[in-house]
């Protein structure tokens, strides 16, 4: 339980920006000694940047931190360690070909005369450091790979807990663990509160929030809501401080004819991340895709687009119901299905290429007489009109694309399908690292195609894009639908009620 | 990549190769002749072929060791074929073709099954198909003579049926990289394979028919070295696959794919071979001719290594 002392760890007034994006926005926090503190929020709140920058993994523009009363400004995650402040990543890093001893012990192995790896000592402190969380009985020899995930992840805190630790920083941990590990987790963070460690517990899990820390903090759009005792913190309260009051009324877009049934989705899942997912779109219609990061949007666009493969359930297309289970993205481009990925550098666009051929790659115009033969002619007056209908900005359509801003690039990205018969959209992050005309640009061009009769299904972390756009939102949480709201019923504190319902049912 | 810029490097290689052949001119009163002329083309064939299979491959995104042992292959079977089965010329031309596109398609498959990088895979028929070569003809040259005769015949200003068959091929293949669907589909691949797939093109299929081109295309580079020597040699075409790739390094080819011209690739062939003719009339011997090509070739990678980083740098400053 928190104790009136001096704090361990102070956050003031920090700012952090990523170019144009201001991500904290004069934050601040405070740890004392020996408490499990929770920092929640939703998309963007700030989360991982504000426990980045206490982990020395990035640096803050502006603010000042204190760690037990010093000044505290860490340089790397190495000095962050060696002030006693560590943080275990989301991501497993866990080397696989590596021993558990050697991943506990990375950077810092016990050395004998001559640099030569000190086997014995290196065994002796893994088991301990096993132990501590649980993982007793583990053989430090073992080869990394032959750990079950949950296994993995607690090799990871055991590798954080290896350094003399003031301040542990823990992003998700349970996401991976059964039960049971869970618990050994918890009873290790008690037995850590208890020597006087403070911890930073970042979690969706509300519920476990609620078994496990004594403080709560509220993030939202960098800053913070509130730091309360978690007693007087019930869950409805903290879905509202999350939420928060909507700036504005943001105006529902006007309802349009709603055609056919266009795509359904039964019950699909998708390896880990999408458990059983149920969702219709119809002609004409958009249907926003909400929920946190993580879960299961883009796995799920990428498996209807036959990316990946599908684990389970069924997807039909029209009125008919017509079954089909995409094997590639080439059969499903010839089904009617357009994609804007994610990631937009790597997976958007054809860098080194220059923009016209990026905006005619999706559908090449052939020449009558040869097969397989491009007519070029045709091919440059058709990219010369989609460019000046898409208001791009460029200087020649051999000028490489990645020259372009963003929204230039995104417009082409998603303008290149409008050379095909489009039957459904699918859309991941489509505004991402886009500017407001460009943006203002892109959700005219998703209104004229829904109402041209084609049926667009959109992921987005942004509220205000899926108000904004959709004509109804379906919410994916942890995997599952969480929640399910035409655009009129939209209301941010039902949405992220929503957003962490999935949570609630897994243990 | 500007047109513009397209041009200027195709007239700076052009260029190259006008300055070679003055040099050795320069050099050696007797370099300038019909004699140089046809040795040089005479040797081109073999390279020339192998040099444009290979620049599909390296378009794509992958590279193809195999391509000299390849070219064993074809030449072994039309050997066997010819010597030890008696069957027609033209019968042994298409086995041989046959079974060079095998051993394409069986990389291109490979490449694609494994999901792995095509330089350890075709590594693997570098190998192996010279085994092949070796096991159809009992490790034995077979002395042909004449039978591919038509291919050294010259027709035309003292150069070869084989010559002006590897020109118009060179204009084929320059012609489906620009102008095909298919060409397309391969630079498209070779930039950003994920980009592409996610347009919905299908990066194995570009694999696969690219891997069956240089296949074929070695396959007759084997046949022509065939038509050369009036033998059937297991042990040639070793060694060609590196030259291939010089060329088209030359041509400037993109080893990391998604950029290469197939006429820059075949003025890259000449510039190797304008060298050897050259560097032998001058007397070099044969160790100091290897070293003067490798360092023509790392001078080619590092003028595109130096192209390369000005034109990061124009991107971000640009940005």
């Amino acid at each position: 339980m928190p104790r009136m002392t001096a704090p361990r760890l102070t956050v003031r007034a920090l700012k952090k920006s990523f170019g144009a994006n201001a991500v904290l926005r004069g934050l601040d926090l405070e740890l004392v000694p020996g408490e499990i503190h929770a920092l929640i929020g939703g998309n963007g709140a700030g989360k991982s940047t504000l426990s980045k920058i206490i982990a020395g993994l990035e640096t803050r523009d502006v603010g000042e931190l204190t760690l037990d009363g010093a000044p505290y400004a860490p340089a790397s995650r190495r000095a962050a360690q060696a002030a006693g402040v560590v943080m275990v990543l989301q991501e497993l890093s866990v080397l696989p070909t590596l021993s558990v001893a050697e991943n506990l012990f990375l950077g810092e192995l016990p050395q004998s005369r001559f640099g030569v790896l000190d086997r014995p000592k290196l065994s002796e402190s893994s088991r301990t450091a096993l132990a501590r969380v649980g993982l007793g009985s583990l053989d430090p020899g073992a080869p990394a790979a032959t750990l079950g995930v949950g296994q993995q992840q607690l090799v990871e805190i055991a590798a954080g807990l290896t350094h003399a630790c003031r301040v542990l920083i823990l992003d998700e941990p349970t996401a991976a663990l059964t039960g049971a590990e869970t618990e050994a987790l918890f009873a290790l963070l008690r037995t850590l509160r208890a020597t006087g460690t403070s911890i930073l517990y970042i979690s969706h899990r509300l519920e476990e929030i609620a078994a496990l820390v004594d403080r709560v903090s509220v993030l939202r759009d960098g800053q913070l809501v509130a730091t309360l005792p978690v007693r007087v913190a019930p869950r409805d309260r903290l879905i509202e401080l999350m939420a928060g009051v909507p700036g504005s009324a943001v105006t529902a877009p006007t309802a349009r004819n709603r055609g056919p049934l266009a795509l359904r989705v039964k019950n699909v899942r998708v390896g880990r991340a999408v458990r059983g997912v149920s969702l219709d779109v119809h002609a004409g219609e958009i249907v926003g895709l909400g929920g946190l990061v993580g879960a299961g949007r883009t796995e799920l666009l990428r498996a209807i687009f036959g990316v990946e493969p599908i684990d389970g359930g069924a997807l039909s297309l029209g009125p008919e119901e017509e079954e089909f289970a995409p094997r590639s993205t080439r059969e499903a481009v010839a089904r009617g299905f357009a994609f804007v990925p994610e990631d937009r550098k790597h997976h958007g666009i054809f860098a080194r290429l220059g923009v016209g051929v990026n905006a005619g790659i999706a559908r090449l115009p052939r020449r009558r007489g040869i097969p397989g033969v491009v007519d070029a002619g045709a091919e440059r007056s058709a990219v010369d009109r989609l460019l000046a209908e898409l208001q791009v900005r460029f200087a020649s359509t051999v000028q490489p694309i990645a020259e372009l801003s963003g929204g230039n690039q995104q417009k082409v990205v998603i303008g290149r399908w409008l050379r095909r018969d489009v039957r459904v959209w699918l859309l991941d992050e489509p505004t991402r690292g886009v500017d407001v005309p460009a943006r203002q640009g892109i959700y005219r061009l998703l209104r004229e195609r829904a109402a041209a009769g084609e049926a667009v299904l959109v992921a987005s972390s942004d509220y205000e894009e899926l108000a904004q756009l959709c004509d109804r939102v379906v919410v994916l949480s942890n995997g599952i639908v969480g929640g399910e709201f035409t655009a009129a019923a939209l209301h941010p504190e039902s949405f992220m009620a929503a957003t962490f319902a999935g949570f609630r049912t897994t243990s | 990549m500007s047109r513009l810029r397209a041009y200027t490097e195709f007239l700076f290689l052009a260029a190259l190769l006008v300055a070679l052949v003055g040099l050795f001119s320069a050099l050696n009163e007797h370099f300038w002749s019909l004699a140089t002329l046809q040795t040089v083309t005479n040797r081109i064939p073999s390279l020339a072929l192998a040099a444009l299979g290979m620049t599909f491959v390296l378009v794509a995104g992958g590279i193809d060791l195999s391509v000299g042992s390849v070219s064993a292959v074809a030449g072994a079977v039309f050997g066997w074929c010819l010597a030890d089965r008696g069957l027609p010329v033209p019968v042994a031309i298409l086995a041989a073709l046959g079974a060079a596109l095998a051993c394409g398609l069986v990389n291109g498959t490979l490449v694609n099954a494994l999901r792995m990088p095509s330089f350890i895979v075709t590594l693997g028929l570098l190998e192996g198909a010279r085994g092949i070569a070796y096991l159809v003809t009992d490790s034995q040259t077979k002395y042909l003579g004449e039978k591919l005769g038509m291919l050294q015949a010259t027709p035309f200003a003292g150069l070869s049926v084989a010559f002006l068959l590897t020109v118009a091929l060179t204009l084929a293949a320059h012609f489906v990289l620009t102008s095909t669907v298919f060409g397309r589909h391969t630079v498209a691949v070779g930039t950003n394979e994920e980009a592409a797939r996610l347009v919905g093109i299908s990066p194995a299929r570009v694999r696969l028919v690219v891997f069956a081109l240089s296949g074929a295309l070695a396959g007759l580079a084997g046949l022509c070295h065939v038509a050369r020597l009036g033998a059937a040699d297991p042990n040639a075409g070793s060694g060609l696959e590196l030259s291939a790739i010089a060329a088209a390094v030359i041509g400037g080819t993109s080893l990391m794919g998604g950029r290469g011209s197939m006429l820059a690739t075949f003025v890259g062939v000449l510039i190797i071979a304008t060298l050897e003719a050259g560097l032998a009339h001058l007397g070099v011997s044969e160790p100091v001719k290897r070293v003067v090509t490798g360092v023509v070739i790392v001078g080619a990678v590092g003028a595109e290594a130096i192209r390369a980083r000005l034109a990061a740098r124009r991107l971000r400053r640009a940005n």
